[in-house]
């Protein structure tokens, strides 16, 4: 069984919305239609987003960490939000489980996002549906679009590359590996939705450096500075050949 | 969590309605066993109606709830795994069924089919037994669309679906009590003994759902939230400085005089005034008890105003700061 998902790695996130800002782009232009704002430009801005970057600070100043922290729908693998729903709109893709929404079949009554305790659901004020990452489905099966771009329009607009797309049920995919080498792990894991999508922690990244690195004692340059060496005193062929 | 208006009319509304119909049914059967006297002015069929009047009342009012009304037949799809989609089956059930035996009662179509150990069955009997189950399911299923959210602590709990059923049945025997005044029915002390001992129940189990959610902590934390494991972890931005869905349908931002006045208040008006106006004790008095309804709904509606309030959704923990 498939299972599609992003991992998200804090260590390199920088918190430049990127992802916000090419999510937000590639969905309000596509099929589905319009992600609607209110106020664009004036006070008070808002509108329906699928991923937002929240930031965090971590430790007493002045030992402090910002934690950037990229936040969108984590297609739990035991949904809380799909089986409220009473129309059959919110749904678990059986082949990639991605979670997805029918906007032709919401009647928009709010309750999955009652039952999302992440809080990804947000409801369009215009269409009056219920709205969420669709791990870009209309992306990544795209025949028309060279391969390299078959991911979600966030993982591509990274400039850090702190996200990573892939099946975490493959034990093979980039995905897996960077989850089982860098202790990926889900958010809230007390409700036991299981999330899909998983975060690699903050890493300290720490470089030993040994003097002997910086000075070698096996310097070839320095053997060769030692070798034997013609005496300077003895003439030379040109010395005697002078005319 | 944010109180939705619709919602609070809506479980209300078809909370008395309900009640209104258990109390004159249950008088009827009470009739039928010879327990109680038969009245010679009773009301039967229009306090089915009204009851009847209330369902269509709350219906009406969920449908604002919805941002897509025109969609709402689609509810009773899946209702195998939604509670909600269980109540968009059982309301409808529940008003037609009401609708039949209010019909049979106020037309005079009714007549006896069988009799059962000497008690005649009608056909308005057979109906209002159908009736009974209906109502019975319709209250768990509105009561379980909040206890089955796990992580809204404070609605989890048995006592939610108790709650739902003390106070539903609590306000439909009061409306019958004045229902009963009005009609001079001899029954009149049967609802109001039942309706103080409705409201006397539902207020003790919501004083003990009150004090059930006063201790109740969250396993939620910003930790767990984030997944970073430090004891200080502030929120410096939230991703959207205008607002957003999450800031907007999850939170309220009423102070704890407010909530404490509301609380106060619920408790004094949906049971204790109601309890003191029933125990009056004087059919004549019929205003007496026209008001004990009407205190007692706006006591509910407080109620279930303070119910959503008190729900703690984990998602705020992620709305923590604008910036």
């Amino acid at each position: 069984m498939t299972q599609l998902a992003l991992v998200i790695d804090l260590n390199t996130c920088v918190g430049c919305h990127a992802c916000v800002t090419s999510c937000k782009q590639w969905n309000t232009s596509g099929e589905a239609g319009p992600m609607v704002d209110r106020n664009p430009y004036a006070a008070e801005p808002t509108g329906t987003f699928f991923n937002r970057v929240q930031s965090f600070e971590v430790g007493e100043f002045p030992r402090t960490q910002t934690v950037h922290f990229p936040k969108s729908c984590l297609h739990c693998e035991d949904p809380p939000c799909v089986p409220v729903c009473p129309t059959g709109a919110s749904y678990k893709r059986p082949e990639d489980g991605i979670v997805l929404v029918d906007y032709d079949k919401c009647i928009g009554c709010e309750y999955c996002s009652w039952a999302c305790p992440y809080g990804a659901r947000e409801i369009d004020e215009q269409q009056k549906v219920m709205k969420k990452c669709t791990l870009c489905v209309d992306r990544i099966y795209d025949q028309s679009l060279p391969e390299a771009d078959r991911k979600p329009v966030c993982v591509l607009s990274c400039p850090t590359s702190a996200r990573i797309f892939g099946d975490i049920h493959d034990p093979e995919s980039e995905a897996s590996r960077a989850i089982n080498d860098s202790a990926g792990y889900q958010l809230m894991p007390e409700w036991s939705t299981n999330p899909a999508n998983h975060y690699l922690p903050r890493r300290k990244v720490n470089i030993k450096v040994h003097e002997e690195d910086l000075q070698r004692a096996d310097n070839p340059l320095r053997k060769e500075d030692r070798g034997p060496r013609a005496p300077t005193t003895r003439t030379t062929l040109d010395d005697s050949t002078s005319w | 969590m944010k109180p939705a208006i619709s919602v609070i009319l809506l479980t209300t509304l078809i909370g008395a309605g309900q009640g209104l119909f258990l109390a004159y049914y249950s008088a009827e059967w009470f009739v039928l066993l010879s327990m109680l006297k038969p009245s010679q002015n009773d009301a039967n069929g229009l306090a089915a109606a009204l009851s009847l009047l209330l369902l269509v009342a709350g219906l009406v009012a969920s449908f604002f709830h919805l941002g897509h009304p025109e969609r709402a037949w689609r509810a009773a799809a899946m209702w195998r795994s939604s509670w909600l989609s269980r109540e968009v089956i059982a309301l409808p059930s529940a008003m037609l069924l009401i609708l039949v035996y209010a019909l049979l009662k106020l037309g005079a179509m009714d007549m006896v089919i069988f009799r059962l150990g000497g008690i005649p069955i009608s056909l308005s009997t057979l109906c209002g037994v159908g009736a009974v189950l209906a109502v019975c399911a319709l209250f768990v299923c509105t009561a379980m669309i909040y206890a089955c959210l796990k992580f809204l602590r404070q609605w989890h709990s048995p006592l939610t679906v108790l709650n739902f059923l003390l106070m539903g049945c609590a306000s439909g025997f009061t409306l019958a009590t004045a229902i009963a005044a009005w009609s001079g029915d001899e029954r009149f002390a049967y609802f109001t003994g039942m309706a103080i001992f409705l409201t006397s129940c539902g207020l003790l189990s919501r004083y003990a759902s009150l004090v059930r959610n006063r201790g109740l902590r969250s396993p939620s934390s910003l930790q767990s939230a984030i997944g970073v494991h430090h004891p200080t972890i502030r929120q410096i931005a939230q991703g959207a400085m205008g607002g957003s869905f999450n800031t907007r349908a999850f939170m309220h931002s009423y102070g704890s005089t407010v909530l404490r006045l509301v609380r106060r208040g619920f408790l004094l008006t949906a049971f204790i005034v109601p309890l003191l106006l029933l125990s009056f004790g004087e059919q004549s008095a019929m205003p007496v008890y026209i008001i004990a309804f009407l205190l007692q709904y706006l006591g509910l509606l407080a109620e279930r105003w303070y119910f959503f309030i008190e729900a703690e959704h984990p998602q705020n923990i992620y709305y923590q700061m604008i910036s």
